[in-house]
């Protein structure tokens, strides 16, 4: 589900990454995904005029990204390290298929290894020893590295996983430093209780960091997700063993270069590139490991949690996938109904104006699981919604703006500004929306906009609408991951709470009234972990995220991610001729 | 008999300072008093003046309300989030540790402080308190309740508005940021009013707060007196809360002024006559260095000092000895001396009550121990001192100096009632290596903190602050940000719900 390609894929069963990337580096290659720095002027085509628009940007050479690629060698216990296999994988330019570096690949030795760094950093070292002001002096530095580094890393996060400049540099690593000083401001203010026993006793509560962490996250959102889950984790006390996607190695490496330098000691963050099925596995399975936080598919967390079982019962949080309902009740403005609709399904970024969508973005920005994607207007984020309830009253001319709208995006090379939607991930994907585009046209669905690929090379689809959905329908049920959306006509509260809460998800949802009875009966009716009301997408440091069922279990973000990372213990002894109870 | 006086030392350096900064500071201006008046700031090594600084009066606090008012209706501090908020307060932390040397001898010159205390302790610390509270402005939180009907129901945490500070002089930046930080980190807008012994620092953080990036009017600084300036704070009708630190005679003007005009709520962190207890099983070594600094600490002037030291008759005699070759050996001098431990008092004012209450304990029957006298030739400089005996009245009042009474006990019973026998309750100190000792004294003795085998047991996540008539509400912590926040609680009905 989310990043279902994750990066973290523990059940993948291809350890060789070569022939993906060939096939990338093909189909890529036809897109001439290189674009121009600085967004070209290029002309905008509206999908509706010119469904050709990917093509524009076909012969283009791609540019020459402002940054070197410095760290490719694992980082473990404060060195960068080759592999102990000596063995490399290549990290692939999105928008080219061409090799950006080869990267040590970590497998269970190199796992091993760093969870012994860990181990000593965390058992013997300085880190937790130090005191919390201490850790949180480290963690800002760190923050202001990372402003002062920003345009490098932007680069290369937008080089290595295919995300706009302008998202990397304007909002993603801005994001990052705010996390990294949210936690920071965590560090000295994690309080115990002192509780009142029923006798004479004197009872404190300790929180100590639970120990070493391992932490596996997606490529879709390489930097931000390092940063839910190392900011809190260092904040605490704990040492960490990272593993990155394959997808997305480089960035981590760089900030993990920088955390050194703001005074992190050895050992407390080591980073490890590698596949799910090695790494990955290796680090959930270990029995020094004391904690595991995952971000990335249903079908993978259920790995990672079983493996957590088969070993030590580590802790295991888990952020997975989502089929969030989108609800549109008859007072709803319906413009802005549409439109916020739109941006649910459709877009990963929304700003002033609407730009430039990267492929695995676009990938992301369309399927349900992925709340990973952030949108920053006037501090607001973004992420998606897949299945739109429209109450039967504004349902007609809902469904009619909502063509009018898809039929107005911009579909194009995502490094253009202006274009609003890019390629799908790959072929495999894009044949796979296809069919589920084939299959609601079958099952009776109402397609109003789109249904077919847009130009004619590329993994280019045109902003598709359906209407008149069913409940039943595959459409309504599954997971597309793409610029499908589902459009479901519901005539009460109660209906429409039942039909949203029919799925093995509870992500988020939107909710769009203007009445706040029902806004805040469907609040608390929802069974998911964010209810947007009137609103989409709002992410901040300080809102805890995390799923119902099956989309995953913890939270992360604010005082709650805290609670992931950090033991509790209870210290009682009696009170003699105590004064008071 | 007499301490160590180091007057005479000239083998170190003085920093040069220049005076920059003696208006007052309203709506992001150095402004001139309404009055037109100055008055003078000494130098408590020589008593002679330091600066002229404009005297802010009730016209003043006016203006300066007028300006935190606005800035706080419609000025944009409130309306930032709370980050934002505290990334102006890390940019200030930031500003403050760049002038420690700086702002340590403005402290020093004004308050006759030690300059490495100063450069270590209290600048640092004014940096660290800061960053602690940019830490907490994106963390305030409101709750959502649990309701008997079913009803939605929730809490919002709101800054209280305008508030005025009125802070003393013995820690003139620690005080200030006592306040001003989480007051700042909620939201809120600001008149702080100086001592008038020591206005120095507080105007130079007022415009480090400016360069900062804190917007006009929201921290504006009047120096001036008590019954003009703060008794214009206290009674004034637009400030919403009055947070004060200083002498509980004062305390009770400043709540009786509050209470006769708008009501505002008022925390108060007043004296203080903090008993130290040292059973017969604590290290003597270890306890006498304790109990000698928490008595002379910045020369006594400190509202925690530990003033009553109640000592197990086991090891009593051998502690008098200890505590007394301690003090003797303890070197008073000028502050900018490394070498110096001890500086000169405030003023003349205290530097006369001081030895007045010397002299009431010997004429009581108190046993001078050793010290007793002044020291040095100009300056307010006062030996170490110590008094033994039960029965004295120095053993009641707060006294602000370097003065140690140290009285005997026999049991745990004993000490604890000899510890709760005052009208303060500030602090405590306990020096034992019994764990259900320490445990039963420490929930036993009416008292803000506890100091456990340490003394000034100060950090920025402890909250501070007195029990009885050593005042009340806190500082530091998150506790202190309480006294600056409202809390309002929502409520709607809820229909149809699934669960309540």
């Amino acid at each position: 589900m989310a990043a279902r390609r994750a990066a973290s894929s523990i059940l993948s069963r291809r350890p060789i990454p070569r022939p993906v990337a060939a096939s990338s580096i093909g189909e890529s290659a036809l897109l001439g995904a290189g674009s121009a720095r600085g967004w070209l002027p290029g002309a905008l085509h509206r999908f509706s005029s010119a469904p050709a628009a990917a093509a524009a940007a076909a012969t283009e050479e791609p540019i020459q990204p402002p940054v070197d690629v410095k760290y490719t060698k694992l980082l473990i216990n404060g060195n960068f390290v080759d592999a102990a296999s000596g063995r490399t994988f290549a990290t692939v330019d999105p928008r080219t298929g061409d090799v950006i570096a080869h990267v040590a690949e970590g497998d269970a030795e190199d796992i091993n290894r760093a969870v012994a760094a860990a181990r000593r950093a965390f058992d013997e070292g300085p880190w937790p020893r130090m005191t919390a002001y201490e850790r949180c002096r480290v963690l800002l530095r760190f923050a202001d590295l990372i402003e002062q580094h920003a345009e490098e890393i932007a680069a290369l996060e937008t080089w290595d996983g295919g995300k706009t400049l302008e998202q990397t540099r304007g909002m993603e690593v801005p994001m990052v430093a705010r996390y990294m000083r949210y936690y920071a401001g965590w560090a000295d203010k994690i309080h115990g209780l002192v509780v009142p026993a029923d006798g004479p006793h004197h009872v404190q509560v300790l929180h100590e960091p639970i120990g070493v962490a391992g932490q596996i996250i997606p490529w879709n959102f390489p930097l931000l997700m390092f940063a839910w889950k190392v900011g809190p984790a260092l904040a605490c006390g704990n040492a960490v063993v990272l593993k990155t996607a394959e997808q997305t190695p480089l960035s981590a490496l760089f900030v993990a270069s920088l955390l050194h330098e703001a005074g992190l000691p050895e050992g407390v963050l080591n980073v490890v590139s590698g596949f799910g099925p090695t790494a990955g596995a290796a680090l959930c399975s270990h029995m020094g490991v004391d904690k595991l936080a995952f971000t990335g598919s249903t079908g993978t967390g259920k790995i990672v949690l079983e493996l957590a079982a088969r070993s030590n019962l580590k802790p295991v949080t888990l952020e997975l996938g989502g089929k969030s309902p989108f609800i549109v009740m008859d007072d709803a403005d319906v413009d802005q109904a549409v439109e916020l609709a739109h941006r649910a399904l459709f877009f990963n970024q929304v700003c002033r104006y609407v730009h430039d969508v990267l492929r695995a973005i676009a990938l992301l920005a369309t399927s349900f699981d992925s709340f990973l994607w952030f949108v920053l207007e006037q501090g607001q984020c973004c992420c998606a919604g897949s299945r739109t309830f429209v109450h039967e009253r504004v349902y007609d001319e809902f469904v009619e703006k909502s063509k009018a709208r898809a039929l107005n995006r911009v579909v194009g090379d995502p490094f253009r500004r202006g274009v609003e939607q890019g390629p799908q991930i790959d072929g495999e994907q894009f044949k796979k929306i296809l069919r589920y585009v084939q299959s609601g046209v079958d099952s009776g669905a109402t397609l109003v906009a789109g249904g077919d690929r847009a130009g004619s090379r590329g993994f280019y689809i045109q902003p598709t609408v359906f209407a008149d959905v069913k409940d039943e329908m595959k459409i309504a049920q599954e997971e597309i991951f793409g610029p499908v959306q589902t459009i479901l006509k519901f005539s009460t509260v109660e209906e429409v709470v039942r039909r949203a809460n029919d799925s093995p998800y509870g992500l988020a949802a939107g909710v769009f009234t203007q009445r706040l009875d029902a806004a805040n009966t469907m609040a608390r009716a929802l069974r998911v972990g964010t209810v947007w009301v009137n609103t989409y997408d709002v992410f901040d440091a300080a809102v805890p995220f995390g799923g119902y069922k099956m989309s995953g279990v913890g939270r992360e973000k604010g005082v709650y991610s805290l609670r992931n990372y950090l033991q509790t213990k209870a210290v009682v002894t009696p009170i003699k001729d105590a004064a008071w109870l | 008999m007499a301490a160590a006086v180091a007057n005479g030392d000239k083998g170190f350096e003085v920093p040069k300072l220049e005076i920059k900064f003696t208006k007052l500071f309203i709506n992001g201006r150095f402004v001139d008093a309404v009055s037109g008046k100055t008055f003078e700031t000494r130098d408590p090594r020589t008593g002679e003046v330091t600066a002229r600084i404009a005297e802010g009066d009730k016209a003043d606090v006016d203006l300066a309300v007028k300006a935190a008012r606005e800035a706080f209706d419609h000025g944009p501090w409130p309306r930032m989030s709370g980050f934002q908020r505290g990334r102006i307060l890390h940019k200030f932390a930031d500003l403050v540790e760049q002038h420690t040397e700086e702002l340590a001898a403005l402290d020093t010159v004004d308050a006759g402080k030690l300059f490495a205390m100063g450069k270590a302790i209290d600048i640092p610390g004014g940096a660290n308190l800061l960053r602690y509270y940019a830490g907490a402005a994106d963390k305030i939180h409101g709750e959502t309740l649990k309701m008997a009907r079913p009803c939605h129901g929730y809490t919002l945490k709101e800054p209280v508005g305008v508030v005025g500070h009125i802070v003393p002089w013995n820690y003139p930046t620690t005080m200030f940021f006592f306040k001003v930080s989480p007051a700042l980190a909620a939201g809120c807008t600001m008149v702080v009013k100086p001592a008038e012994q020591t206005p120095l620092s507080a105007l130079f953080y007022a415009h480090l707060a400016k360069e900062a990036g804190v917007p006009d009017g929201v921290l504006n600084v009047v120096p001036g007196f008590g019954p003009t300036a703060g008794a214009a704070i206290s009674s004034h009708m637009d400030i919403d809360k009055v947070s004060f630190t200083g002498s509980t005679e004062v305390g009770r003007l400043v709540m009786e002024a509050a209470a006769k005009s708008n009501l505002k709520p008022v925390s108060l962190e007043l004296g203080g006559k903090s008993p130290v207890i040292v059973f017969d099983d604590a290290d003597l070594d270890m306890a006498v260095s304790l109990v000698h600094m928490a008595t002379y600490t910045n020369k006594g002037e400190i509202c925690v000092a530990g003033s009553r030291i109640y000592v197990q008759e086991g090891i009593y005699d051998a502690f008098v000895k200890k505590a007394s070759e301690m003090a003797k050996k303890s070197v008073v001098g000028d502050p900018f001396n490394p070498r110096v431990h001890q500086g000169p008092q405030i003023d003349k004012d205290q530097y006369e009550k001081v030895l007045k209450y010397i002299d009431i304990g010997t004429r009581e029957g108190a046993t001078l121990v050793t010290g007793g006298k002044p020291c040095g030739e100009n300056g307010y400089y006062i030996e170490p001192t110590i008094f033994t005996n039960e029965e004295m009245s120095i053993a009641q009042e707060e006294i602000f100096g370097p003065v140690m009474a140290l009285m005997k006990f026999k049991t745990v019973e004993e000490a604890i009632q000899k510890a709760n026998s005052t009208r303060y309750g500030l602090a405590a100190g306990i020096v034992t290596k019994n764990i259900d000792i320490a445990n039963t004294v420490s929930r036993s003795i009416r008292a803000g903190a506890i100091w456990i085998n340490c003394y000034l047991g100060f950090d920025p996540d402890a909250p501070f602050g007195g029990y009885k008539m050593s005042g009340f509400g806190k500082d530091m912590g998150m506790d202190a940000l309480e006294k600056y926040l409202h809390t309002k609680a929502v409520v709607t009905p809820l229909y149809n719900t699934p669960w309540l």
